[in-house]
C-alpha cells in the first residue's frame, strides 16, 4: 500500500470516528461546536471537517490508525509485544516517530527484533540473530521458514530446546507486518510472547516443580523421588543462562525457592519443560545409587586433567580446544595419554567398578 | 476465529520426527480453512502445555497425530492441555472408534474440541492404500499382491494392536488385494517373518507410524531381511525369500493424512466450506506432478 493510499484510509477512518471521540496515546479528537476539538500533547484547537482531513498525516493521526484498524486485537499478547518494542506506553508519538525512522532495535532472547516507521504512520519489522545485526545474511519473509532454520545450530546439531543460546546465525526475517512478526518469534522461541505477556498483566500461571512432578506418569512419575539437593543440581545443570534464555520462575513449590539463580531473560519460564523432566528421570535413577569408596593412583596434575575434562564437556568448550594445545587437560591427546596409561579393561586405574564381579 | 491445533509426539533426540505435523499443518493452512494452524508436541515446543495460550482464536480445533488410541490421547494430551472436565468415557470408544468431545481448558477462555487421533480414523485406510500405489507406482496397485499393515505392537497400550487389525481388515474387506494381514514389531505374527504369512509373490509393507524413524528406517528393514545394515539402504522391491518386498516407510509421511485431519476437524464441526475437496485435489495433482518428474 502506497503512503497516499494509507492516509486516505487514515482520513477516512479518522472522520468516521471523530463523532464517538478517539482518545488515544495522546491523541484526542471529538465533536465540539459543530466541529471537533483536536487535542495532542503539543496543540489543542478546534477544526473543521475539512482541517480534520487534513490532519490525516499527523503522526498523531497515523499512530491511532496504526494501533487500533491494523494492529488491533487488544489486550492480545500480540499488541502488547508490539507496542512494547517501540516503548509505546512510555515515549510519546514524535519521539517514538524519530526513534523508529532509523529503526528502534529489542533483544528477545538471543534475537533483535527491529520496528523500523514506514510509509504513513505503518510498521515493519525485521528479526534475525543479535550477533548479526548489521551484517549480510539471508533473507526470508515467510515466517514459517523459522521453523526449520532453528531447528539446528551453527554445528548442525539438533536444539531441542528452543530457548537453548545455541540460536543459529546467518538468516533475516525482513519485511513482515506485525503479525508475521509475532508469528515468527513465536516459532524460534514458542509461547514466549503469550507467557511474557501473562507475566506482565500479573498472571503468568507458575507451576512448581513438586506440582509438575506429581503430575508425570509412565516412565517419568518416578521423577517425584529426585530430592531437594539433586533438584537444585539440576536446575543448575540446565535452567541457568549459559544453558537457557528463560527465566526460570519455578521453584520447588510456591513456598520453597531453589537458590540457583533464575537468569535475567526477558520472557519467564513458568514451569519444568519436558526435557528437563527427561533430564530429571535419568539424575532421579543416577540418584538411586549409594556411593563407594575407590582407591585410585593419580599425579596432581592427573586429577587436574579429570576436572578439566569435566569442565570442557559441562561448559560445551570440547569443540574449542585446539589439537596441539597440550596444556589443556581437555585435549584430545592430553585425554588419550591418560587413557593408556591409567585405563585398561577394568576402567580407572585398573580398579573394577563393581569389584564383586571379580572376585 | 477457528484455529487447528495438531499435537504430536516430537523428539529431543531425532529432528525428523516434528516434520510430519509441519507439512501437514502447512498443507491445512493453504487451503485457508482456519484463521490459524498451530504444530504442539510432547518433546517439542510449543507443548502441549503452552499451545492454547499462543492461539487468538475462542474455537479450537485440537487433533492428535498418533497412531492409536490410548495412554497418549487419553492421559498425556488431555492432562497437559488442562482438559479439566475430559472423561475418556465422553470418547465412547472401544480403542478405535473416538469421535471428539467439546470440553474448556482451565488456562485459556477458549472451547476446544478434542478430536480422536488421526490414526483410528476410517479414512486413514485411504491413506495405507494411497501409500501402497505411491511406492509400487501403480495407482490400480491391488490385484496379485499382499498388503501387510505393520504396527509397533503391545508396550504399554492395548489399543495400539487394534488400530492395526482395524485398518487391515476394512482394507481387507475392499477386496482390492489379495490377502491383507496385520503384523507387528513386539509381537506375534511379527514382521520379521513377514514372507511367511503371503502367498502372493508381491508385498507391500506399510507400517502405521507417525513419523519415519529408528524404527521404521533400522529397525523394520533390517528385520524383514531387506539389509543387513540399514545404512548402506536397500531396493524397492527387494527380494525375499521368494517374495518381493515393497516397503514403504512410516505411513505418516503420506501427504494425504493432511486429509485425514481435515476430516477429524470436520467431524468435531469445524467450518470447513470445500477445504478438504480442495486439499484432496491439491494432493493428487501435487503427486501427479511429483509422478512425472
Ligand atoms: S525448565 Fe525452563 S528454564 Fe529450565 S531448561 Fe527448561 S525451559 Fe529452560
Amino acid at each position: 500500500m502506497s503512503a497516499a493510499d494509507t492516509i486516505d484510509d487514515v482520513e477516512a477512518a479518522l472522520v468516521e470516528h471523530a463523532a464517538d471521540g478517539i482518545d488515544f496515546d495522546g491523541l484526542v479528537v471529538e465533536p465540539a461546536n459543530g466541529g471537533y476539538r483536536w487535542e495532542t500533547p503539543g496543540e489543542q484547537l478546534t477544526v473543521s471537517e475539512d482541517l480534520l482531513r487534513e490532519r490525516a498525516g499527523d503522526p498523531y493521526a497515523t499512530n491511532w490508525y496504526y494501533w487500533e484498524h491494523v494492529v488491533e486485537g487488544h489486550d492480545t499478547p500480540r499488541r502488547a509485544f508490539l507496542r512494547w518494542l517501540e516503548g509505546a506506553d512510555d515515549i510519546d508519538v514524535p519521539e517514538r516517530y524519530d526513534e523508529l525512522r532509523g529503526g528502534h532495535t529489542s533483544s528477545w532472547g538471543e534475537l533483535a527484533v527491529t520496528a523500523v516507521l514506514s510509509e504513513g504512520g505503518q510498521r515493519r519489522y525485521e528479526v534475525r540473530h543479535e550477533d548479526d545485526l548489521g551484517e549480510d545474511v539471508d533473507a526470508y519473509t515467510d515466517p514459517l521458514e523459522a521453523r526449520h532454520l532453528v531447528k539446528h545450530d551453527d554445528e548442525g546439531r539438533y536444539r531441542p530446546l528452543s530457548t537453548a543460546p545455541s540460536l543459529p546465525h546467518g538468516w533475516a526475517f525482513v519485511d513482515l507486518d506485525g503479525s508475521d512478526l509475532v508469528q515468527t518469534v513465536d516459532y524460534v522461541y514458542p509461547a514466549t510472547v503469550s507467557n511474557w505477556h501473562r507475566e506482565r498483566e500479573g498472571e503468568l500461571d507458575v507451576d512448581h516443580w513438586s506440582e509438575v512432578a506429581g503430575r508425570q506418569s509412565g516412565i517419568y512419575s518416578i521423577v517425584e523421588q529426585l530430592d531437594d539437593e539433586a533438584l537444585e543440581w539440576a536446575a543448575e545443570a540446565c535452567c541457568v543462562d549459559s544453558q537457557c534464555v528463560k527465566r526460570r520462575e519455578w521453584d520447588k513449590s510456591e513456598d520453597e525457592e531453589l537458590d540457583v539463580p533464575r537468569g535475567d531473560g526477558e520472557f519467564p519460564c513458568r514451569e519444568p519443560c519436558s526435557l528437563f523432566i527427561a533430564a530429571a528421570r535419568k539424575f532421579t535413577t543416577l540418584e538411586r545409587e549409594d556411593t563407594r569408596e575407590y582407591t585410585f593412583e593419580l599425579t596432581p596434575a592427573e586429577k587436574e586433567q579429570l576436572e578439566d575434562i569435566v569442565d570442557a564437556v559441562a561448559d560445551g568448550r570440547v569443540d574449542e580446544i585446539r589439537e596441539a594445545d597440550v596444556n589443556e587437560g581437555a585435549n584430545r591427546y592430553r585425554a588419550r595419554f591418560l587413557r593408556a596409561k591409567r585405563m585398561d579393561e577394568h576402567g580407572l586405574s585398573g580398579t573394577p567398578t563393581y569389584p564383586e564381579d571379580h572376585e | 476465529m477457528q484455529a487447528l491445533v495438531i499435537v504430536g509426539h516430537g523428539s529431543h533426540l531425532n529432528p525428523g520426527s516434528s516434520d510430519p505435523a509441519f507439512t501437514h499443518a502447512d498443507t491445512i493452512r493453504a487451503s485457508g480453512a482456519f484463521d490459524e494452524v498451530r504444530e504442539a508436541f510432547w518433546k517439542e515446543e510449543p507443548s502441549f502445555r503452552e499451545v492454547l495460550r499462543t492461539l487468538e482464536s475462542e474455537e479450537v480445533f485440537v487433533v492428535p497425530l498418533f497412531i492409536s488410541e490410548g495412554y497418549f490421547t487419553e492421559q498425556v494430551i488431555p492432562r497437559e492441555l488442562r482438559l479439566n472436565e475430559w472423561d475418556p468415557e465422553d470418547w465412547d470408544s472401544d480403542g478405535t472408534d473416538a469421535d471428539h468431545v467439546t470440553v474448556q481448558a482451565k488456562d485459556v477462555d477458549k472451547t476446544v474440541h478434542y478430536c480422536g487421533p488421526v490414526g483410528t480414523h476410517d479414512s486413514m485406510s485411504d491413506v495405507i492404500v494411497e501409500r501402497a500405489k505411491s511406492i509400487t507406482d501403480d495407482p490400480d496397485v491391488g490385484e496379485g499382491f499382499g498388503l501387510a499393515v505393520v504396527g509397533h505392537g503391545t508396550e504399554r497400550n492395548e489399543n495400539s494392536a487394534k488400530a492395526i487389525h482395524y485398518h487391515a481388515d476394512r482394507i481387507h474387506d475392499t477386496g482390492r488385494f489379495e490377502e491383507v494381514k496385520a503384523v507387528f514389531m513386539d509381537e506375534d505374527p511379527e514382521v520379521d517373518d513377514v514372507t511367511e504369512f503371503f502367498d502372493a509373490e508381491d508385498i507391500v509393507v506399510v507400517p502405521l507410524f507417525v513419523a519415519d524413524g529408528f524404527h521404521t528406517q533400522e529397525d523394520i528393514p533390517e528385520d524383514m531381511g531387506l539389509t543387513d545394515d540399514y545404512r548402506t539402504g536397500y531396493d524397492v522391491p527387494t527380494e525375499v525369500d521368494g517374495h518381493r518386498i515393497w516397503y514403504s516407510g512410516a505411513v505418516g509421511t503420506e501427504p494425504l493424512v493432511a486429509d485425514v485431519i481435515l476430516e477429524r476437524a470436520d467431524d468435531a464441526g469445524a467450518d470447513l466450506a470445500d477445504a478438504i475437496e480442495r486439499v484432496r485435489q491439491q494432493i493428487e495433482s501435487d503427486s501427479a506432478t511429483s509422478a512425472g518428474d
